[in-house]
């Protein structure tokens, strides 16, 4: 629990600097969001990631319902949501509600209609359930009555129970068959014929059927049959929904991307808020602590630090001097900047990528889901059955009431009972197992497509490597010289600069005096009575000499004390835990292996060479990581993406099934079709393997039902199927194939666990990672 | 005869209470935040009623 104590002053200090028009702009948003529930009551959801647990939820509740004006306050650890009644004839709760839910430690987004169908989700699954809950009902009291009329009740009180059973089922259909009836005859109006048009079709026949022979009082009576229909198909029907809910909200909601404006600084050195798409390319916009920069601009004035984990997905802060480029969606960390814009809004690196991302997702097309492809040639098989047998028994028999009763009785059996069970059962419990090792899953097809990925593409920086970099070798010759390049590293907050620190981490220090970073150089100090600098070789070179000889390396770090020799420190990327085993037990499976990336020939091909990997192509931007996939698909390849930049977002979103890790952009996560959020890269293999058990699970469950079908047919066909045979067959088969699907949620298990356990140590991320 | 017209009755009665309750606890929220539920029944504060909407 102590994990999510709420820090109370947390985030207090820096956000006080935000600026009176970006705060503004912020409140506006907040007030859009508002929806009026009744007169002078706003209704407004927050949505809080960092939620985690008990403490968040006494701690949002108590705190945000002591503010003067809010009415109630709701804490949803589910979805992650605080849900605030206020008196919306107070102008200054939002104000208030802001402030003190930030002084709690937590950010929160109000939820936006972006959001609308997440909540139309919801609202399915809900009233999935509620016929869940009334076909339950009908199925259970009418069986009862069924059982006793099998048995041999007399032929008076069997009458009278198949009375009271008409009674039940035929406002339990019509009220709990209703997803089937509609989307059966959207089905049929569009002119396609999907799994629920036989549904529907035994529905409705089997009634009426058996509506007449209540009356008439003689044959054979399927208001069981009907009634258990509706209840099996509607449990697939609604694991199935409700895994799609559950993946939706498990992905973390959409963060602001870029602000909508930004301040320009007139040529009198005033400031003016100007919306994004009247920015210009030449105007100067000025950056303050906490602001997200609206376009793509070049720094002119001022120094700092800012944060691009949205476009790059490191989270580690980069300095920013005058000449450097920043993209939108980039946020400033210290010190205001002047930046000059370089493009209008509209032509922004982000927006760039998300037309790519959208033209992506088109190229990748609907793949239609088993079930679907498997209706498509079950239906018309199963009506052409039907019609036969009546063509059949007419000309046999030649009495219309027999044949008929035949056709229903086939239409009843080969209702698609285990198949409508077959597939959802098995995702749902694949979701589960995947959740446990902490990877999350957007929805069932992603497994269906995964277990029939043939090529893996990585991308390199913050997926086969952790981003962040290591000393590889280091040529410091005295304890000096150690002591005092780790003095120097211990000053800066430089990625590098602290794997030094951590590399050498001496005790006994000289104590540095004068101290002065410069950006995209290094650090400079004095100790004792020397300078002394560590950064980029060619800097430190212009106070000390190169030895004879060697070329300094380009890339590293390189140390020296003023007048003597120029000592490199090299450093390399650190892999993800798990990188090697998992690229080798991938290629094991004989999955080609490929690595794509932005970076340079050299740091590619030195990781390509770590991992084994022979097919790398450097030097990539997200148009070519695009191509690269187009002609692998018109190879016929199934590629397997796993990537977490803002850059990979696109190839993503266009990769036949697709992997980020949980520290990817918020970009890159909701393009990925699976998230994983333990540092360890093994999570693609488990995926990889599960989603083949899952494969095969979903293969046999099919070929049982199909077994079945074959069984029960000619059964139907040749009417020897009553009633009871009907009912004893559909739930028997149905068990069969949960009772199947039930194996995946126990195989291999004990592997499974140990890997979480052994990951533990490492799982627990300051911010949660993706769990929001 | 006579008992099954008095026993049926009560069987479908009891069956629909059953059915008439699930589904107001599901209007009423009490479905919405499972994962919430689970934690605050450890907390002391009785008053955790899900509000009105």
């Amino acid at each position: 629990m102590s994990c999510c104590a709420p820090a109370l002053d947390g985030h207090g200090g820096s956000k006080d600097l935000l600026a009176d028009a970006a705060r503004a702009q912020r409140l506006t948003e907040w007030l859009h969001s508002v929806r009026q529930e009744a007169e002078g009551i706003g209704r407004l959801v927050l949505s809080v990631p960092d939620m985690h647990c008990g403490a968040c939820i006494a701690a949002l509740e108590s705190g945000v319902s002591k503010i003067s004006g809010v009415l109630s306050v709701r804490a949803n650890l589910t979805l992650r949501r605080l849900i605030v009644m206020f008196d919306s004839n107070d102008a200054d709760v939002l104000d208030v509600i802001e402030k003190t839910v930030q002084r709690l430690g937590y950010d929160a987004l109000p939820v936006d209609l972006g959001d609308l169908d997440a909540e139309r989700d919801r609202q399915e699954a809900r009233r999935l359930l509620i016929a869940l809950a009334v076909a339950g009902f009908a199925t259970a009291n009418i069986m009862l009555l069924s059982v006793s009329v099998w048995s041999g009740a007399e032929a008076s009180t069997g009458h009278l129970f198949h009375f009271v059973s008409l009674l039940i089922a035929v406002p339990a259909v019509a009220f709990a068959g209703r997803p089937f009836f509609t989307s059966a005859l959207s089905a049929v109006r569009a002119g396609r014929v999907n799994m629920d048009v036989p549904i529907a079709l035994a529905l409705l026949l089997s009634l009426g059927m058996s509506i007449t022979r209540t009356i008439i009082g003689e044959g054979h009576i399927y208001f069981d049959a009907a009634v258990m229909l509706t209840f099996f198909l509607l449990i697939g029907r609604y694991l199935d929904q409700r895994m799609r809910e559950r993946a939706r909200s498990a992905v973390i909601s959409l963060t602001r991307m870029a602000p909508k404006g930004a301040r320009v600084v007139a040529d009198n050195g005033q400031t003016e808020w100007l919306p994004a798409d009247e920015l210009r390319p030449g105007d100067i916009v000025r950056l303050t602590t906490g602001e997200r920069l609206a376009v793509d601009a070049i720094v002119m004035k001022g120094e700092g630090t800012v944060d691009r984990s949205l476009v790059t997905g490191e989270s580690e802060p980069v300095a920013a001097a005058p000449g450097t480029r920043l993209e939108a969606g980039v946020l400033a960390l210290s010190a205001p900047l002047d930046l000059r814009v370089e493009k209008t809004a509209n032509k922004s690196f982000l927006s760039e990528i998300a037309t790519m991302m959208e033209a992506a997702e088109q190229g990748r097309g609907e793949t239609a889901s088993l079930t679907d492809r498997l209706a498509g040639l079950y239906a018309p098989v199963v009506h052409a059955l039907a019609a036969l047998t009546f063509v059949g028994w007419m000309l046999w028999s030649a009495d219309i009431w027999t044949s008929l009763d035949t056709a229903v009785a086939v239409l009843i059996v080969t209702c698609p009972c285990a198949l409508g069970l077959a597939v959802p059962v098995v995702h749902v419990i694949a979701a589960a197992r995947l959740f446990e090792s902490g990877i999350l899953m957007r929805n069932g097809d992603a497994l269906e497509r995964l277990a029939e990925a043939d090529h893996v593409i990585f991308d390199k920086t913050g997926t086969l490597t952790t981003g962040r970099p290591r000393v590889a070798k280091c040529l410091l010759a005295t304890v000096r010289e150690r002591s005092a390049a780790c003095e120097l590293a211990r000053h800066s907050s430089h990625p590098a600069a602290m794997a030094v620190a951590d590399y050498l981490d001496d005790s006994a220090s000289l104590h540095a005096e004068a101290i002065r970073e410069v950006p995209a150089a290094g650090i400079e100090a004095r100790l004792g009575t020397k300078i002394a600098r560590l950064g980029r070789a060619d800097w430190v070179a212009d106070i000390a000499r190169i030895p004879a000889g060697i070329q300094p390396p380009a890339t590293g770090l390189a140390f020296a004390f003023e007048g003597e020799t120029v000592r490199s420190i090299e450093m390399a990327e650190s892999l993800r835990p798990q990188a090697i085993q998992t690229v080798n037990a991938i290629r094991e499976r004989g999955l080609a292996v490929e690595l794509l990336s932005g970076d340079g020939p050299l740091a590619v091909s030195t990781i390509a060479e770590r991992l084994g990997i022979e097919d790398l192509r450097a030097e990539c931007r997200p148009a070519d990581k695009l191509e690269r996939l187009d002609r692998l698909r018109e190879n016929g390849a199934k590629v397997l993406m796993v990537g977490d930049g803002l850059n990979d977002a696109p190839s993503l979103a266009g990769a036949h099934v697709s992997f980020a890790p949980g520290s990817a952009c918020d970009v890159g996560r909701l393009a990925a079709d699976f998230v994983f959020t333990r540092p360890g890269l093994d999570a693609v293999e488990n995926a990889l393997t599960l989603a083949q058990q899952a494969r095969r699970l979903v293969r046999q469950n099919l070929t049982l039902a199909i077994c079945y079908n074959i069984l029960a047919v000619p059964l139907a066909m040749t009417g020897f199927v009553t009633p009871l045979i009907a009912a004893l067959l559909m739930s028997g088969s149905s068990i069969l194939v949960v009772g199947n699907a039930l194996r995946l949620s126990t195989g291999n298990r004990n592997s499974a666990d140990q890997v979480a356990l052994g990951d533990a140590a490492v799982v627990v991320t300051p911010n949660g990672g993706v769990a929001g | 005869m006579n008992v099954i017209l008095l026993l049926l009755p009560i069987a479908l009665l009891l069956g629909l209470v059953g059915l008439a309750a699930f589904v107001w606890s599901l209007r009423s929220g009490q479905f919405d935040d499972l994962d919430g539920a689970a934690w605050r029944v450890l907390e002391d504060d009785p008053d955790d009623r899900p509000t009105d909407r």
